[in-house]
């Protein structure tokens, strides 16, 4: 990472797609808490600190890439196919067995596709969505516990649909068996789930791998598990393949130790960082589900996020989505496209279609980027310790133009007088309740919330309107349809204007809750 | 004797098949893998544990199944 950079500095970025690539690359270094941090003392974009920037190889790369940055998954969208069911390892979060036991969706129980109709998928998908750019090989099983079905479905995409990016995600186990294949295959970037670098840790995770035709238990496999993991890394770093990686945050467990974690992968060239939260539950039937361990709480997380973000690039909008989930941000539309439906669609793939759609793609992130900017410079000047989060209702767009009860998830951002900072979402949505089932929907709403000072909607009822009131939250429809960041930031200097004058006091918000939806053997992989 | 896959748990994985030094393992119509009797050596000749054993994600899935007398190794 070093090198590169320093490359990033020193070579000026605005070479490459224009006058506007400075902007946002600000935008893809927001994850890193970029121009938010002044007051912390931190490091932030344009004093020079060279860990926001990008080199441009890797900018190309990451630009739409959904699961890298939050703001492309505003205008892009991955899929996933689940071609690869066997795994090598036990994970203590995942329970093998079955689907979620509250995932009730009719038609949307994990599916086993075999290459050829994996491949026929994505084209589907593709040619109906022309957002979709990436393409995903996840969970259940790991990709590279089944690399013939995997690499086999790489190649069918690759030739028939070659401007979709490819990307793995994997434990690791096996990964450095097979660095050369993927290199080979021209992958985009690898996923590691990385949970532990001490064994003793890796024991509390892992009750068994299987590796070398031999199950090992305990601290001996979580030994094997972690040297593995880190060798597979290096060997990408080595090669220039960019590398994710996934923490699973498990308190008691592991919270403190990734920390470590976070050293350890930034030092042999990992890109991105993203710390997930555990989802445990007892119905979901896992070790740790059964066993009463919980998860974090949104304070934890973004505490931990908050202390490893001085390492690298922390990556905050993981929506840890299921494996056969299709679509932009919150949305699902996988019902359209199961495997019975796809077999009988004549699909017909027009990279020129794609090209240009995307291109208008690029003309609405700009707009995004200007709006936030002009609305920033009004912010300039202005210093207060006041730090705020706020929850948004957006269906993509960089906009506010979902409605409240319609909101499958809410995005959360932290404004400061340093600017708008995306902090992660919060996922409201009913299909899978895990553990609040009789709980009205508001209720879960406004835990899953509870840690914002106000809410932005598009639309909002009289009803949960007094009631996100009495619970300390303002709804916010004013800025219905406009953009995310800009109204952020003219809400916010709005707010320190009414502090100012003592038309109200700032009080701190409490603590919000991670819902406990489902994570089977769909994610983590 | 050779081993066998219950039936109720396995969850059609497929992680057991490609590990079998002996191609016992099938896939059925309905997505979950059988073991030929006549084909499985228990894995004596060739690993120190049987591998569908060591790999299936659920416990007591593939077990020993009692109507078989125990393989003799040649
Ligand atoms: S989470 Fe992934 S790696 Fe862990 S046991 Fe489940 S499928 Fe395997
Ligand atoms: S015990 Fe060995 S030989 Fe028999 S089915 Fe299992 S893997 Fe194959
Ligand atoms: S490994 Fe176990 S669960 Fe998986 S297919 Fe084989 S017998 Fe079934």
């Amino acid at each position: 990472m070093q090198t590169v950079q320093h490359r990033a500095r020193a070579d000026g970025v605005e070479t490459h797609a224009g006058a506007n690539i400075d902007e946002i690359m600000q935008k893809v270094a927001e994850h890193k808490g970029c121009g938010t941090s002044g007051g912390a003392g931190k490091a932030s974009c344009g004093s020079g600190a060279g860990e926001n920037d990008l080199p441009p190889e890797i900018w190309e790369k990451v630009k739409n890439h959904p699961c890298y940055s939050e703001e492309a998954h505003h205008h892009y969208a991955r899929m996933h196919v689940a071609v690869a069911p066997a795994c090598n390892i036990q994970c203590n979060y995942c329970n093998r067995k079955y689907d979620c036991a509250n995932e009730s969706r009719p038609g949307v129980v994990s599916e086993k596709l075999t290459p050829e109709q994996a491949a026929k998928k994505v084209l589907a998908v593709a040619s109906a969505i022309p957002q979709m750019t990436v393409l995903g090989i996840a969970g259940p099983g790991d990709p590279l516990a089944n690399p013939e079905k995997t690499f086999k479905t790489f190649e069918l995409v690759a030739k028939h649909a070659p401007d979709i990016k490819l990307c793995v995600s994997t434990n690791g186990l096996a990964l450095p068996d097979y660095v050369d294949r993927l290199a080979q295959y021209n992958i985009d970037h690898v996923t590691i789930t990385i949970n532990m670098i001490d064994p003793e840790v890796g024991a509390k995770i892992y009750p068994w791998i299987y590796y070398k035709k031999k199950r090992y238990h305990g601290v001996e496999a979580a030994k094997i598990l972690s040297e593995r993991q880190l060798q597979g890394l290096e060997m990408l770093t080595e090669r220039g393949i960019l590398s994710k990686i996934n923490s699973v945050m498990i308190p008691g467990i592991n919270d403190e130790h990734l920390v470590e974690v976070n050293k350890a992968v930034k030092s042999r060239g990992a890109f991105l960082h993203n710390i997930m939260p555990l989802i445990s539950a007892p119905e979901h039937g896992t070790y740790f589900g059964l066993n009463g361990q919980r998860g974090p709480t949104a304070q934890e997380l973004k505490a931990l996020q908050d202390k490893c973000e001085g390492e690298m690039n922390m990556m905050r909008h993981c929506r840890q989505c299921r494996a056969d989930a299709v679509g932009l941000l919150g949305e699902d539309r996988s019902a359209e496209f199961t495997t019975d439906k796809i077999m009988e669609m004549e699909v017909n793939y027009d990279l020129e279609t794609r090209k240009a759609y995307q291109a208008a793609v690029e003309k609405e992130r700009q707009a995004v980027v200007e709006a936030k900017k002009s609305e920033l410079d009004g912010l300039a000047g202005e210093h207060s310790d006041i730090k705020m989060l706020v929850a948004v209702a957006t269906k993509g767009g960089g906009k506010i133009n979902e409605h409240f009860g319609h909101a499958k998830e809410f995005q959360v951002y932290e404004l400061s007088t340093a600017g708008t900072k995306f902090v992660g979402h919060r996922r409201v949505d009913l299909y899978c309740q895990g553990g609040y089932g009789e709980e009205d929907s508001l209720a879960t709403i406004i835990r899953a919330i509870n840690d914002c000072h106000a809410v932005f909607v598009a639309k909002i009822g009289g009803c949960p309107k007094n009631d996100l009131k009495a619970a300390g939250i303002d709804p916010v429809d004013r800025y219905a349809g406009q953009f995310i960041e800009q109204s952020a930031i003219a809400y916010f200097k709005d707010y320190l204007e009414k502090v100012k004058s003592g038309e109200i006091r700032h009080v701190e918000r409490g603590d919000a809750h991670i819902r406990q939806g489902a994570l089977t053997a769909a994610e983590a992989a | 004797m050779a081993y066998k896959i219950v039936k109720d748990n396995c969850t059609g994985c497929s992680a057991c098949e490609p590990e079998c030094p002996n191609q016992a393992i099938s896939e059925t119509k309905d997505g979950l893998f059988v073991i030929d009797p006549a084909k499985c050596t228990e894995c004596i000749g060739f690993y120190d544990e049987p591998q569908c054993v060591a790999v299936c994600p659920i416990d007591d899935t593939c077990i020993i199944d009692e109507n078989y007398p125990r393989y003799q190794a040649a």
